[in-house]
């Protein structure tokens, strides 16, 4: 696994606003490799979707840039396709016609038309969607408009999906039915996943790594956590788990810190997490020498 | 197809108990939201015939009494059979003509045969038809230009700043003060020896198309600029054409506003339609009018009110279709449309 599949390199990023400029990321570099599920957490408003809108091309870095297998890109496409965070179908469209619109666009003259049928169904049928595919989104639920979001980012077969709060809006039950399947798919597709999230046990539940970025403005990335749960993870099972917990407090911790103290330099405070991180790593290591 | 009928009539507010009944929807509530529905503005409607009548024949005019709604029904009759006369007259002058052709082709096969147009006066009847007629041309016309510059200027953010002064400067223009410009500009510019339009006809239908364009640019700009940004980003990240950008996502997303603004833009232009009419002596329900005001007969009041009431039932009938129309395209059936 090279860590050079997506690089964002050195991306700040100023917006002009009536009163001036307003520097909302700086400096903010993060190297993902190949199949990494990374989670972005972070204050309200610190700029966590800022950062995500730049990767998918729709905001332009003022500073810095993004480098994906080797190529900068600079506006979007469908191979960095975003699950937005109210789901974005087109109203008057079914859900099958919007992951058509999707798959028409992306394999035009690549697929026949019976291929690219068959094709939207599986990836309706990937998130559980066949039953509802030829309802519209105002008769459909919260969670199942989600679904057909992902279902169209899936369907276009992007090399990196990304996703803005994605069950934000949905209930827990809903949400975790929804985290086991993207588990699932994942597992499965092995895509690269940039996912915002608010929720710790999410973020710590799915991801590879968890990036925790510090307070805006010139928000940038504070700390990152390592998370080396093995999979396939069951959320029951990790609910007992001391090292799942441990990781939990470690970003519950890093976010209280932050919000009280936002001015306080972090430099020390990172090395301790790291440090313990790395305690923690070792031990585990011994433990797997023992087994 | 009979549930959709069903549906578009249930919209009608007095015809759903109907439908509803028809369906065996508990009789006796339905009855007495039809006798709500329908007995209320029933009532109303003789009420006013009452207070009408009442009023009417204390005022006296150049013309004799103002017309209460007995002479005016009673000039509604007449001129229905001044309409049938005509055009018995005109069917009786053809049928002639075809005759008097048929002699001429059996004496000479290689005979020349001219068809005249029957030439009387236009009935009332045929003063609707020639109004509708315009209303729609100038209509079609001003919803060809508005849409396509509507979803322009509501896309780019200079054009509409560049676009916005001339609307707000137009947009309030009476009609009175086009018709002017346009009579002099189309009798100017529009010669021809064959010509497919009458002149007037084309100018009353560029007035009702200057005067009625606005409330459907303005409401597709608006529909266009509120689009929701997420959508674009949809669009963006698809990387759709300008041209399929514009066809699937910004104008469905549009329909419901560019529809509203299609309603009010043909209730405008059948408004327009009439004073422009009146004042040009283009043919149509307000020369009807006009003439009568001129002939200044004893039956003349009672034939502009005739037309009164035509104009408003054909207005009121209009909206209607454009509601039901702007019901069966708009995709957001939330929006309540009245
Ligand atoms: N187009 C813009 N113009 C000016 N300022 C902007 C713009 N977009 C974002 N900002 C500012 O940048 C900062 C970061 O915004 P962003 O939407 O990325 O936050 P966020 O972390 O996603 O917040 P949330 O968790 O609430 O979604 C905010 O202070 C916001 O006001
Ligand atoms: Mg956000």
């Amino acid at each position: 696994m090279s860590k050079e599949h997506l690089n964002i390199d050195h991306v700040s990023i100023e917006f002009d606003t009536p009163k001036g400029k307003f520097k909302a990321l700086d400096n903010v570099s993060l190297k993902i490799s190949k199949g990494e599920f990374v989670s972005l957490i972070g204050h309200s408003g610190c700029g966590k979707s800022t950062v995500l809108n730049i990767i998918a091309g729709l905001l332009q870095a003022t500073e810095g840039g993004i480098v994906l297998d080797g190529k900068e890109v600079n506006e979007p496409g469908p191979e960095r396709a975003v699950v937005f965070q109210n789901h974005s179908l087109l109203p008057w469209l079914t859900a099958y016609e919007n992951v058509e619109l999707a798959v028409k666009q992306v394999f035009k003259r690549k697929k026949s038309k019976k291929e690219m049928r068959e094709w939207i169904e599986h990836n309706l049928a990937l998130v559980h969607m066949e039953h509802a595919m030829h309802k519209r989104p105002d008769e459909i639920s919260g969670g199942m408009k989600q679904r057909v979001g992902i279902a169209r980012a899936l369907a276009m077969e992007p090399t990196v999906l990304l996703m803005d709060e994605p069950f934000g809006a949905l209930d827990a039950l809903t949400r975790s039915h929804l985290q086991d399947s993207l588990m699932e798919i994942q597992r499965d597709l092995k895509n690269t996943v940039v996912m915002i999230t608010h929720d710790v046990d999410e973020a710590v539940l799915l991801s590879d790594r968890i990036v925790m970025m510090t307070n805006g403005p010139a928000a940038s990335i504070g700390d990152i956590l390592e998370v080396d749960l093995p999979r396939p993870r069951e959320r029951l099972v990790l609910a007992d788990d001391a090292h799942y917990n441990h990781l939990r407090a470690e970003v519950l911790r890093f976010l209280h810190e932050r919000h009280s103290k936002p001015d306080v330099p972090t430099i020390g405070k990172v090395q301790e997490v790291e440090q313990v991180g790395a305690a923690e790593k070792a031990e585990k290591d011994n433990k797997l020498d023992a087994a | 197809m009979m549930a959709r009928v069903s549906q578009t009539l249930e919209n009608l507010n007095w015809t759903a108990p109907i439908v509803r009944m028809a369906r065996g929807e508990n009789p006796r509530e339905q009855i007495n939201v039809i006798i709500r529905g329908l007995g209320v503005p029933i009532l109303a409607f003789i009420l006013f015939l009452g207070v009408w009548d009442s009023v009417a024949s204390r005022i006296q005019t150049s013309l004799g009494a103002v017309p209460g709604p007995a002479q005016v029904w009673q000039q509604a009759e007449s001129l229905w059979e001044e309409h049938k006369a005509g055009r018995e007259k005109a069917e009786a002058f053809y049928e002639r003509q075809r005759v008097r052709n048929e002699k001429k082709l059996a004496k000479n096969p290689d005979a020349k045969i001219k068809w005249r147009d029957y030439n009387g006066p236009p009935s009332f009847i045929d003063q609707i038809v020639t109004s509708l007629y315009t209303v729609f041309a100038g209509f079609a016309l001003a919803v060809a230009i508005a849409v396509p510059v509507g979803i322009i200027c509501g896309l780019s953010n200079t054009m509409y700043t560049a676009v916005n002064p001339l609307i707000q400067i137009f947009k309030p223009v009476s009609p009175l003060a086009w018709l002017p410009i346009v009579t002099i500009i189309v009798s100017a510019v529009y010669v021809s020896d064959d010509p497919m339009f009458e002149k007037s006809f084309v100018t009353s239908a560029i007035t009702v198309t200057l005067c009625c364009m606005w409330p459907t640019l303005v409401n597709t700009i608006v529909g266009v600029s509120g689009i929701d940004k997420d959508l674009i980003n949809v669009s963006q990240v698809l990387r759709l054409s300008w041209f399929t950008k514009v066809r699937k996502v910004v104008l469905p997303s549009a329909v419901p506003l560019i529809f509203t603004g299609m309603r009010l833009s043909l209730g405008v232009g059948w408004m327009v339609l009439i004073a422009a009419e009146m004042l040009a002596q283009n043919p149509g329900l307000g020369k009807f009018v006009w003439d009568e005001f001129q002939n200044g007969s004893s039956n003349s009041l009672g034939r502009i009110m005739v037309a009164v009431f035509t104009i408003g039932l054909i207005g009121f009938i209009l909206d209607r279709l454009m509601l039901s129309i702007q019901r069966y395209v708009s995709w957001d059936k939330s929006s309540a449309v009245r």
